[in-house]
């Protein structure tokens, strides 16, 4: 008891810090008729985390971003360990999709936002895409890192055994990748929630998710909502980030270093 | 004796790609039941010529006949499959040879008990000892009962006490499953302890500059370790092993 407080005390000051300025700098610092542009805890509180309205409302787009967010992450899983694969297989794959990776992961996504609407207007595939590509790069890269560290020997025993390549992958490389590619995953899953916000924020088309109530809670000037449903979409990402974590700790945790204590 | 042998060399060679040669010219042949152990200094090509004659490397020059139907390796590593446990990964190799489930189970777990393994069957790699992991590395290949095996360095990394222990099992297999090896080693006394010719290398590019014949019979007893005679032939090796640099 005494050792788990000692563990969790210094996160639980820092908390109890933050919110203490937070409360000095909106009563103090600001000015009492611009004290709306930064509400108190307090206020957040009563007018966004207790309050009935904004609850229900931020509740329904908490389950569209997160559909959005799942949605493109998927299509970034099997993407990339398609493409981590093929890299593996041959070379040339990865010679010639590797700088563009680089290159994807470098587009400003805002600046190409624009472009994806030519092509799929300001559909759910739009924002589904900028989540794609947001969250695609650490996935083929920590597959195809897992995959090449495979110990030499174990590559000789395979090949004394007369394992075809397939058989390789199963039984091989893809095991040897699971502890790096889950590290992967776990990175591209929070950067889904950032990808599925930012595609919301620009699009604001179809039922809002949480993208599009920040944009209405800041245009309205209903800044208690606004903290509040910034603070939703810091969870679904810390959510989300720890789903993974946890998967990837169940599976590596029988016989992987870095599953232990 | 005229059988056949289970393995020659003959004027091996091999020459890598970009000029180093790492096996002058290299013929020997292996009986069956014959446990052959080779010595040299590190980097004198032993390792190559356990690769070439798994087929791992292909030799530069001359040729390389296995007669057994399979070859077993046993790295100088245990390179086993971290996420698999000890039964899964004994059942591996027969598993890669498309044995049916049945049949993979019932020759694994012979194999766990004759290394000694029993009872840690649900074990991963990493809650075994070295030995133990050694150990498994060798009841894999134990399943596919190979006429000839090929060791490289299997217990230089492990302790002496376990490495002793671990020498005389490996005595107690190959009495009872008459298989033939060939040891490679950096261990004099290892070597004869086990073996019933020793070859002896010389240093890079190797060649054999000698053929050392250990003069004891099978089964050996741990204190054939302290017989003088056994201490002389390693003198003998010993003097090889120094002379092999000199032309």
């Amino acid at each position: 008891m005494k050792a788990a407080w000692r563990r969790i005390a210094p996160a639980v000051v820092t908390a109890a810090a933050v919110i203490a300025i937070w409360e000095f700098a909106s009563t103090e610092l600001v000015s009492r008729h611009r004290q709306f542009l930064l509400p108190g805890p307090g206020k957040v509180l009563t007018d966004g985390l207790l309050d009935a309205t904004t609850m229900r409302q931020i509740a329904a787009s908490l389950w569209l971003t997160t559909r959005l967010s799942l949605f493109g992450l998927g299509i970034a899983i099997v993407f990339g360990v398609v493409i981590g694969v093929a890299m593996l297989r041959f070379a040339w794959v990865e010679r010639a999709s590797y700088p563009y990776l680089v290159a994807l992961q470098a587009v400003p996504v805002l600046a190409i936002a624009p472009l994806l609407t030519v092509a799929f207007g300001y559909s759910f595939w739009a924002k589904s895409i900028i989540v794609v590509i947001i969250a695609f790069f650490p996935i083929p890269t920590t597959l195809l890192l897992g995959m090449k560290s495979v110990d030499a020997g174990l590559i000789d025993l395979f090949t004394l055994n007369g394992a075809g390549w397939w058989t390789r992958l199963r039984k091989l490389y893809f095991p040897n990748a699971l502890p790096s590619l889950f590290a992967g995953l776990r990175i591209s899953a929070g950067l889904s929630v950032i990808g599925a916000i930012v595609g919301e924020l620009f699009f604001q088309q179809g039922s809002p998710g949480l993208g599009e109530r920040i944009y209405a809670y800041q245009t309205n000037m209903q800044y208690p909502q606004l903290y509040t449903a910034i603070i939703f979409s810091s969870l679904l990402g810390i959510a989300i980030f720890s789903f993974f974590g946890w998967i990837g700790h169940r599976i590596v945790r029988s016989w992987h270093e870095s599953a232990q204590g | 004796m005229t059988t056949e042998p289970a393995l020659v060399f003959d004027a091996v060679e091999k020459t890598y790609a970009d000029g180093t040669a790492a096996l002058r010219p290299t013929s020997f042949s292996l009986n069956p039941a014959e446990l052959t152990a080779i010595v040299g200094p590190s980097g004198c090509g032993k390792s190559t010529l356990l690769r070439i004659a798994a087929g791992l490397v292909a030799p530069t020059a001359g040729t390389v006949r296995v007669v057994a139907d399979r070859l077993g390796f046993v790295f100088q590593d245990p390179t086993l499959l971290p996420w698999r446990t000890v039964l899964a990964n004994i059942e591996l190799l027969s598993e890669l040879h498309g044995l049916p489930a049945g049949e993979r189970r019932r020759r694994a777990l012979d194999a766990i008990e004759s290394v000694g393994l029993t009872g840690f069957e649900q074990h991963h790699p990493k809650q075994l000892s070295g030995g133990m992991r050694m150990r498994v590395s060798l009841a894999r290949w134990l399943t596919l009962e190979p006429g000839v095996f090929l060791f490289d360095e299997p217990f230089g990394a492990l302790d002496e006490l376990t490495r002793e222990r671990l020498n005389d099992e490996l005595l107690r297999l190959f009495g009872e499953l008459g298989f033939a090896a060939l040891f490679v080693t950096h261990s004099i006394f290892e070597a004869v302890f086990l073996s019933s010719r020793v070859l002896v290398m010389s240093d890079r590019p190797g060649r054999i500059v000698a053929d050392i014949t250990v003069p004891f019979d099978y089964p050996r007893p741990q204190e054939l370790r302290f017989d003088p005679t056994l201490a002389e032939v390693a003198g003998q090796v010993s003097a090889a092993l120094r002379d092999g640099g000199q032309p």
